[in-house]
Formats: C-alpha cells, structure tokens, sequence
C-alpha cells in the first residue's frame, strides 16, 4: 500500500497538521432507528412494490389498510407527526381540487346535488379511492425514502442500475439546489435592503423578473464553470461513481420478508368480495 | 545545467469577445520550483492567464508551450490539465461530487487509475491536508473553509508538477488560511499564486510578476 501511494505521489511530503475540526454533521452513518439500517436498495425496492401494489387497488377496506401499513412504517421511521402532516396537507391541497369535481363528473346513482349539479355515490367513492392511494404511497415514501439522505438515495439508485443520466441528474439537483438557493436569498436580500416590497404592481412583476433571469443566467455561468473545472481533472464524458455496496445483511432479508408479505396481504384483502 | 521550463508563454494576445483587449504580448516563464505571486489590478487579465495556460481560452495570437511542447489545439490541452493543477476562485464550481472522497477521486479516475489506487489516493491525499475522516462528509454541506481544502485536495490528487492558484485566500478565516500557508508552503511543485493578500505573498512567493495593462513585468 505504502509503495502505491508512494508510486502515485512521488511529492509526497509529511506535513505536520492537527486533524481539521470536523463540527456538525458527519456524514450519513447515524442509526438510530430500524428502519435506517436497512440496506437503502432495498428500501427503494420496497417503496417501488409497495407503490405498484397499491396503485392497482380498488377497494376501501384494502386502501385503508395499505394506508395503516405506511402508517406503521412512518412510525417505525420515526418521522415527526407535525411536519409529516404538513406535508401531507400540501399534497391533499393539491389533490382535492381535482377531487372535488370527481363526484360531479363521475356518471352513476345521484346522492346530493349543488346549485343543480347532482353528485354521483360512484363519483365520491372514486375520490375518496384516490385520496387513500396518493396519501398511503407519499406517507410509505416519507417512510423509506425521506429517512435518507438524499446523496444516499442517489447512490442506492446508482447500484439499483437506473439509468445513469437520471442519477446524475438527481445527484447535481441534489448538489446545486442549496447554491442556487443562497443566490436566490442573498439577490432578494439585496432587494430587500433597497426598499423592495411585493406589491401588485408593475414594478414588482418587472423587478421579480429579472430577479429569476439573473438566477438563470448565473445559473448557467456557474454550469460551465463546473463542466470547465471538470475538464481540468480530466474529465471527458465518462463518470465514476465510488460506491461500495454494503453485503445484505439479516435484517436486510427480514425486512424483504415484511414487504414482500405486506404486498401479499393488501392483493388477498383486494380479492375479497366485500 | 538550466532545465527547460515548465511553461513558456510568447506575445499572448487575447481579447474576449466583447471588446475590450486583456493581452496584449504577454511573456512568461516558469521552471521548476517557481512561486511566483500574480498580481494586477481587478479585471487585468490574472485568471484569464491562468485559463489560457491550460487552454480553458485560446489566445487570438502567440505562443504556449507547456512541458516542452508547443501546445495549440484542445487535445493538446488534455495531457497539460492534471499537470497544472488549477485551483478555481469559488471552491463551488469545483466540487460537484456528492461526497467528499468522490470528489478527490473524480481526478484520479480520469486519469486511469482504479478504484482501488484511487481510494488509496483519496485516504493519502486528505490526511496530507488534515481531513482524515472526511470521506463521506456530504460536499454541498461543509463549511467554506473545508470546501477550499477539499478543492486543493481535488488538485493535489492528479499529483500536479505545477499548481495554479486563483485566489486561495478569499473569504477564509485566520486559522484556515493559516493552515493554507503551512500546506502551500511544504508542497514542491512550481506555482503561481493569484491573490490580493501581501502577507500571504509575502509568505508563499518567492518571485513577483505584475499583470498590466495586457503585459507582465517582474518586480
């Protein structure tokens, strides 16, 4: 080893330096509940069954079932129940518009009707279908996939074998969304700190404009900065992902065990004649 | 016995597209266990010399020569890049690596060499620094100190001859830039060293080239 590092680094002096401090957070090891030792491919995995699974179900009795499930998984992740329902509330703000309309549009056996516009008993059973199912995969999702770090999530996509541009992609995202982010705050800062206020106004819609362009022009300034940077290390096109699987261990079958089991029970509880 | 020079530029002409010419006959040389201090004027043209070494730009008219060969078109370039380590001004443009220990390996992987070499490499190269441990630190998530020494480390892992510094002071605290010193100061290869800092010149340079008004001149 040492004549390798010495072959590859023939400059190689010893320069006395105390280890940097390394102070917040480090790295992606904390373990501090079950779910977060399981292997993050497999979580990825699960979270994809467990989304093909409930999406082809019909009936209440297995949707609220399959939402009990990602229930207990949010539990067993520990996710806190406050920000979790806020986020769920923004997906349902999003979904109930759509949703609303369903029991009015949807044909069949009237139960209510609005200024004239009756609602059908098959169009509400429909919404409400949909709402179990979105809230049931986005809460097993949180569960899984919120957990982790996103850098790890690239990395399980990576040696799940997706397609390389869609890891890269997701990965860079990751990267830059937190830089272009302090852009964004220091220009509005600035604004700020120049009397800018929104209002309704012209003036507003102008400066918020060029606000977003100068974002997109720096933006893509800062792009071929990277890709320069890139090629000055070599780079031509190719990437390398320095990912080491960890070995599959018992918990990580146990868990495959319990999805794989889950599935099962939510397609028999689906096949019932209720 | 003099040895030839690392590099040697002649009557470096270049303008940006939008006008106004930033060389006008630049003359340089560099040999080996040079430090040269790069100064100039906001604006003179310090990172666009920097650039046009490695062929990041390309001169409208003169001559680069690079580790003893003319170097003109962007396959000649290829060779000269892990030579002339280039240090970018904002640590951001450089890491784009998820993790730290990808980052420093992204180099040597470029250059050919395994996984296996490349992690040893990683591990050698961050404990010269002092980053032991810091391999899967996330890089969007370190402080802007650590982010310039992850990025020197990104540099130093393509084991360099010559390393090209674009203002490796900016916007770090006493104690990083400190340890900078140390690290800089203990490494053998030739360098040129942008920067507005005299003390950190002072401390680092041995040689002075003034960049303006298009020309260099020692001193």
């Amino acid at each position: 080893m040492t004549a390798l590092a010495e072959v590859s680094h023939p400059h190689t002096g010893s320069i006395d330096l105390p280890p940097l401090q390394k102070g917040g957070w480090g790295g992606f090891r904390a373990s501090e509940h079950l779910l977060k030792t399981v292997d993050a491919r497999l979580r990825v995995v699960a979270c994809g069954i467990f989304a093909l699974t409930v999406v082809g179900l019909t009936q209440i009795p297995s949707l609220l079932m399959a939402l009990a499930l990602a229930g207990c998984a949010a539990m067993a992740a520990r996710l806190e129940f406050a920000s979790t329902l806020r986020r769920m509330a923004a997906l349902d703000g999003f979904i109930l518009f759509v949703l609303f309309f369903l029991p009015f549009t949807v044909p069949g056996e009237g139960i209510f009707s609005l200024n004239g516009v009756t609602a059908s008993y098959e169009g509400v059973l429909r919404a409400v279908e949909i709402l179990l199912k979105a809230n049931a995969v986005v809460l097993m999702i949180m569960a899984l996939l919120g957990s982790m770090e996103p850098v790890e999530l690239g990395h399980a996509m990576a040696r799940l074998r997706l397609p390389v541009k869609f890891v890269h992609l997701f990965l860079f995202t990751v990267r830059y969304i937190e830089v272009l982010g302090r852009e964004y705050r220091r220009l509005r800062t600035a604004m700020k700190a120049r009397g800018f206020r929104l209002r309704c106004d012209p003036h507003t819609w102008r400066s918020i404009g060029y606000l977003f362009g100068m974002l997109l022009v720096r933006g893509i300034e800062r792009a071929e900065r990277i890709v320069t940077a890139m090629r000055c290390r070599g780079f031509q096109g190719h990437f390398h992902l320095m990912t080491e699987a960890e070995p599959v261990g018992r918990r990580d079958y146990a868990f495959v065990g319990l999805s794989v089991m889950a599935a099962c029970a939510l397609i028999i509880l689906e096949s019932l004649h209720w | 016995m003099v040895s030839e020079p690392l590099f040697r530029l002649s009557d470096l002409h270049f303008a940006y597209d939008s006008g106004q010419p930033v060389l006008t006959g630049a003359d340089f040389t560099l040999h080996a266990g040079d430090r040269v201090a790069l100064t100039g004027p906001n604006g003179a043209g310090k990172t666009t010399l920097l650039h046009l070494m490695v062929g990041l730009l390309k001169a409208q008219a003169g001559q680069v020569e690079a580790f003893g060969r003319l170097r003109i078109h962007e396959k000649d370039f290829v060779e000269v890049r892990p030579r002339a380590g280039l240090l970018f001004q904002d640590p951001d443009d450089q890491l784009f690596c998820p993790t730290v220990a990808e980052d420093v390996a992204f180099g040597p992987l470029n250059l050919g060499k395994s996984r296996t070499e490349a992690r040893m490499i990683v591990r050698h190269t961050l404990a010269r620094l002092g980053l032991e441990g810091f391999e899967n630190r996330v890089t969007y998530k370190l402080s802007g100190g650590q982010r310039r020494l992850v990025a020197l480390a990104t540099v130093l892992a393509m084991n360099p001859e010559v390393l090209l510094l674009d203002e490796p002071t900016n916007a770090l605290d006493a104690e990083t830039r400190a340890r900078l010193i140390t690290i800089l100061d203990s490494l053998p290869q030739a360098m040129i060293v942008i920067s507005h800092d005299k003390d950190f010149l002072n401390r680092i340079a041995r040689r002075w080239v003034r960049l303006e008004q298009g020309r260099l001149a020692e001193g």
